[in-house]
């Protein structure tokens, strides 16, 4: 008789929400095989996954380019904007107006944050709106086949010979100077510390910056290239080692407590930075800046979390909106009454 | 014995001369900074409460201070309020012009002047009140710092006793215009009384224009359209404004802050029902306006034509996402520099037909502050209905002047929000395809970020997608894409405002006009009829796509007049987009583009010529 006793199949490995892996992946990339932007939607999507996000809170952003492609390569679930060229940071901030409870995780590129678009990459930084804003960095437009952009470091040779001779502009040293309140540097093929990045911003509650170097394999990987995988791998230098702590695990971490710093975030995280170069404090705005300007001088790329204040009033909390989102308010709370009508009217006769 | 000149000393009406009652224009020419505008609020303010049916125009500079002003106060017993190409009363107190102003005026006219100008030399056609304003207001305002701001309101006191504006009425529109500042009423009240007490003892009327009061402003109301659009946007419940500062615009976000301030503060929690920011720029402003429209908030820009060049980008993308917003354009003249602070209808064809590749877009056209306010409410149902951005389309003239209106009515029709699906819709239905045209009106279904349900997700982006929102370059999907949403234009025309019409009893002449154009056409009508002996049918458009009614309307007449507030005959190149080779022969155009608003005689003159040469 068939009185099945079917084996339960294996349980499929759950994160603390109870959703599987597979809910957080996106469709198949269409970038270049071995393109450092896909190595940063991998640890978007570990990040989101081991933190319990909820993908139907995520919305997703970007402007145009490469980079601003890979918001369709994670949490295929989640919601997501494709904007305009440059222009991330205006729907962005748009759609957390209309409804704070998203988790906000915007993507882009060198060009469309440095360049087209720093206008409003910079008034994203004052606001400090909570949002996670990646910039996967290449120095490079790659979409229009390898132009150089405004993150080009001075004397940085394209593959075709023209040698960039204009100085770049510091997009964590101009996030730091303008008010953001996470600021990060990492590199697309350092999986532990742009995960633990990642998962700090995730907790963070303001405007988290992450500069990513992420080399271009096709335009920009080659010898005269300050963007390519060999020459990052030569010149990074972490300012810390970065470790993340989830608010509902237990720190049991193996710090010398003498060498470690614990930075608490909004929701009771701990990020934790072993330090490796001793003065570093990344609570000191002034000390995060002086650092980045002299290590550029050395020609050196500094990666880890160079500055931080989880103290901060994000954007929304200080336009004092209601708690629930504005979206979907019901009538009786965005139409005044007809009293309300009358009282203007006898107020202009 | 040496002789003197004896001015009369019986004024003219007294002398048997017929008085002109109620119908008068009266020019006040200053210098911007100087405190004039609250002495011609003042003025407007008491004229209406006296029941006359009364308008005020403000023809100012782009600057702070120190450049010339002209501002037009028109009081007509017949109700017209466009304004009149020639005024009767001249008040000159701006030594720069006062010479020019003084020799436009017609003969007959009146010319009130501070007597340091010695403008009567000019002319002897005229009348002229010399007013020794420095002597009389230094009494009356001992800080001399104060004094060049209430010295105006001395041509107040004069023009009360020439004119016959009861002072009690000046003292109340002083209260209304101060409210809470009772010093600074006092210090104006008391300029304005001497003003008054001088014109008493030492003028002798000498033309014959009075007002009287009658009881034609009975429960109506003063206000500035671009007031009456931040009143209609509150009601209209929307959620998120974002903008960035342009004459002639910002009053309208400004207003909308002050009352949803007030008026809109959640009561149980003390906290706002809505966001006002203050973007970097216009492109910003659009941007934050879609991100919002998209993530399912009422949302809102206001700007002007600069800035909706700036906004074509967004526009498009708002266009091809299908994301509901609108945008007010408070049109005003060309680019930079030069005449912002002018009107026009300047920005009708590139607004119609904004950004690039194949889009186009609704436009409300309102002509008064009640359709500002019914068509503010109008546009937000319409965006989120059609899920596209909606224009509407005002001018400086109607946005910053201030004028007389019906109170509005309270909005009867709930709020609509549109096809949107929630997490149980999209659970019964087994998925969703934001794209696909369920119910053949060519909108499709959406979702709200935050939905929560694991196939409510989708990814916002240009033109190349699919129905299911996902990205593709195929030909097939494009052209479909682009199909529908022609056909969901198509749909719209019978859903924005439908035009008005006034048919005439001859089929000779039609008129088509939009706008603050409307309140010229009404008083030309009139001309043309009692002067020319033309019978004119008349079509107001309140929106775009044009509706049915406009091709019958073409149809029906032999010479069809457009009236544009450009010069290159916007809304006429729309409309031959549209009509038949037999349509577009009838259509002849009428454009007036000096930065004044549209008056009357200007119309009429210029048909009548075209009538001539027929």
């Amino acid at each position: 008789m068939a009185t099945a006793t079917v084996p339960p199949a294996p349980s499929a490995k759950t994160n603390r929400i109870g959703l599987e892996m597979s809910i957080y992946k996106g469709s198949k990339s269409t970038l270049c095989a071995g393109c450092g932007h896909n190595a940063i939607s991998e640890r978007i999507i570990e990040a989101c996954y081991e933190m319990g996000v909820e993908p139907h809170r995520v919305a997703k952003f970007s402007g145009i380019g490469c980079s601003s492609k890979s918001p369709a390569y994670f949490l295929n679930s989640a919601y997501g904007m494709n904007a305009v060229h440059g222009r991330m940071p205006s729907v962005a901030t748009g759609a957390l107006l209309a409804n704070r409870n998203l988790f906000a995780v915007g993507v882009s590129g060198d060009g469309d944050t440095a360049s087209i678009g720093v206008g409003q990459f910079i008034h994203l930084m004052r606001r400090n709106l909570p949002i996670i804003y990646i910039i996967e960095d290449n120095g490079c437009y790659g979409l229009t086949k390898g132009q150089f952009s405004a993150t080009a470091d001075v004397g940085s040779k394209l593959k075709t010979g023209v040698v960039n001779d204009l100085p770049p502009i510091d997009t964590c040293a101009l996030a730091i100077q303008l008010g953001a309140t996470y600021v990060a540097r990492s590199f697309s093929g350092d999986k532990r510390q742009l995960l633990a990045l990642i998962k700090g911003a995730l907790a963070h509650n303001g405007t988290a910056m992450l500069d990513v170097i992420s080399p271009c394999v096709t335009f920009n990987d080659h010898e005269g290239s300050t963007k390519s995988y060999s020459y990052v791998k030569d010149h990074d230098e972490p300012v810390a080692d970065v470790s993340f702590v989830p608010f509902f695990e237990d720190i049991t971490v193996d710090y010398d407590p003498g060498t470690t710093t614990s930075i608490t975030m909004h929701d009771g995280s701990q990020v934790l930075l072993r330090k490796i170069n001793e003065e570093f404090d990344p609570t000191n705005k002034g000390a995060a800046l002086q650092m980045l300007t002299e290590s550029h001088d050395k020609g050196e790329i500094v990666t880890g979390l160079f500055y931080v204040d989880p103290k901060r009033e994000n954007f929304i909390d200080q336009l004092n909106v209601l708690d629930e989102p504005l979206a979907t308010l019901p009538e009786s709370k965005v139409r005044p009454s007809r009293e309300v009508l009358e009282q203007v009217m006898q107020s202009l006769m | 014995m040496a002789t003197t000149h004896i001015e009369p000393q019986v004024d003219a009406i007294s002398a048997g001369r017929a008085p002109i009652i109620n119908d008068l224009s009266i020019q006040v020419a200053t210098v911007n900074g100087s405190g004039s505008q609250t002495a011609n609020l003042v003025l407007l303010r008491a004229i209406f409460q006296m029941g006359i049916p009364v308008s005020g125009k403000n023809l100012f500079p782009s600057n702070i201070a120190g450049l010339p002003t002209w501002f037009t106060i028109r009081a007509s017993k017949d109700g017209y309020i466009a304004r009149r190409r020639d005024s009767e009363y001249m008040v000159a107190m701006n030594p720069e012009t006062a010479e020019e102003d003084v020799l436009g005026l017609k003969a007959g006219a009146v010319c009130i002047y501070d007597e340091r100008l010695n403008l009567k030399r000019l002319r002897d056609d005229i009348v002229f009140y010399p007013i020794p304003f420095d002597t009389l207001v230094t009494p009356v305002c001992p800080d001399a710092r104060l004094r060049k701001l209430v010295r105006n309101m001395v041509y107040d006191g004069v023009l009360a006793k020439l004119l016959g504006i009861e002072m009690e009425e000046i003292q109340k529109a002083l209260q209304k215009q101060f409210r809470k500042k009772a010093k600074a009423a006092e210090l104006n009240w008391n300029a304005a009384r001497v003003g008054f007490e001088f014109a008493e003892k030492n003028l002798v009327k000498a033309d014959v224009h009075t007002l009287q009061r009658m009881d034609a402003t009975h429960g109506k109301i003063l206000i500035e359209g671009n007031a009456a659009t931040a009143l209609g946007s509150m009601f209209a419940g929307v959620t998120v404004v974002t903008w960035y500062p342009i004459t002639p615009s910002s009053t309208v976000c400004e207003t909308l802050t002050d009352y949803m301030k007030r008026y809109r503060i959640d009561k149980e929690t003390g906290k706002a029902t809505f966001a006002i920011v203050q973007a970097e720029d216009e492109l910003a402003a659009l941007g934050m306006a879609l991100g919002a429209g998209w993530a399912g908030a009422r949302s809102m820009t206001a700007t002007s034509g600069p800035g909706v060049s700036l906004m074509s980008e967004f526009t498009g993308f708002g266009y091809y996402v299908e994301i509901p917003t609108v945008i007010f354009d408070i049109q005003r003249v060309g680019p930079s520099t030069g005449l912002p602070t002018r009107t026009a209808q300047g920005d009708i064809l590139s607004t119609a037909l904004l950004s690039h590749g194949d889009t186009k877009h609704p436009m409300l056209l309102p002509c008064s502050p009640a359709e500002c306010f019914s068509m503010a409410i109008e546009a937000f149902d319409l965006a989120e209905d059609m899920q596209t951005p909606i224009f509407v389309m005002t001018d400086l003239d109607l946005g910053m002047n201030t004028w007389m209106s019906d109170t509005f009515p309270y909005p009867e029709k709930p709020i609509a929000r549109g096809k949107v699906l929630s997490a149980d819709d999209v659970r019964r239905m087994g998925g969703f395809e934001r794209y696909k045209d369920v119910d053949g009106d060519g909108i499709g279904y959406r979702t709200l970020p935050g939905t929560p349900d694991r196939l409510s997700g989708w990814m916002a982006r240009g033109s190349g997608h699919n129905e299911k929102a996902i990205y593709s370059e195929r030909a097939d999907v494009y052209v479909n894409n682009v199909d529908r949403l022609a056909r969901k234009f198509e749909n719209s025309r019978h859903k924005v405002p439908a035009p008005i019409t006034v048919e005439a009893a001859k089929p000779d002449v039609g008129i088509i006009a939009y706008g603050t154009s409307h309140w010229a056409l009404i008083e030309s009508l009139e001309q043309l009829r009692h002067e020319q002996n033309i019978d004119a049918g008349y079509l107001r458009l309140r929106a775009y796509p044009f509706a049915q009614e406009v091709h019958d309307f073409i149809n029906r007449y032999q010479r069809i007049y457009v009236v544009d507030q450009n010069r290159d005959a916007q809304m006429l190149g729309l409309l031959r987009l549209e009509c038949s080779a037999a349509q577009i022969a009838k259509l002849r155009s009428v454009r007036h583009y000096d930065g004044s608003s549209l008056d009357a005689r200007s119309v009429t003159d210029e048909i009548v010529s075209q009538e001539a040469a027929k």
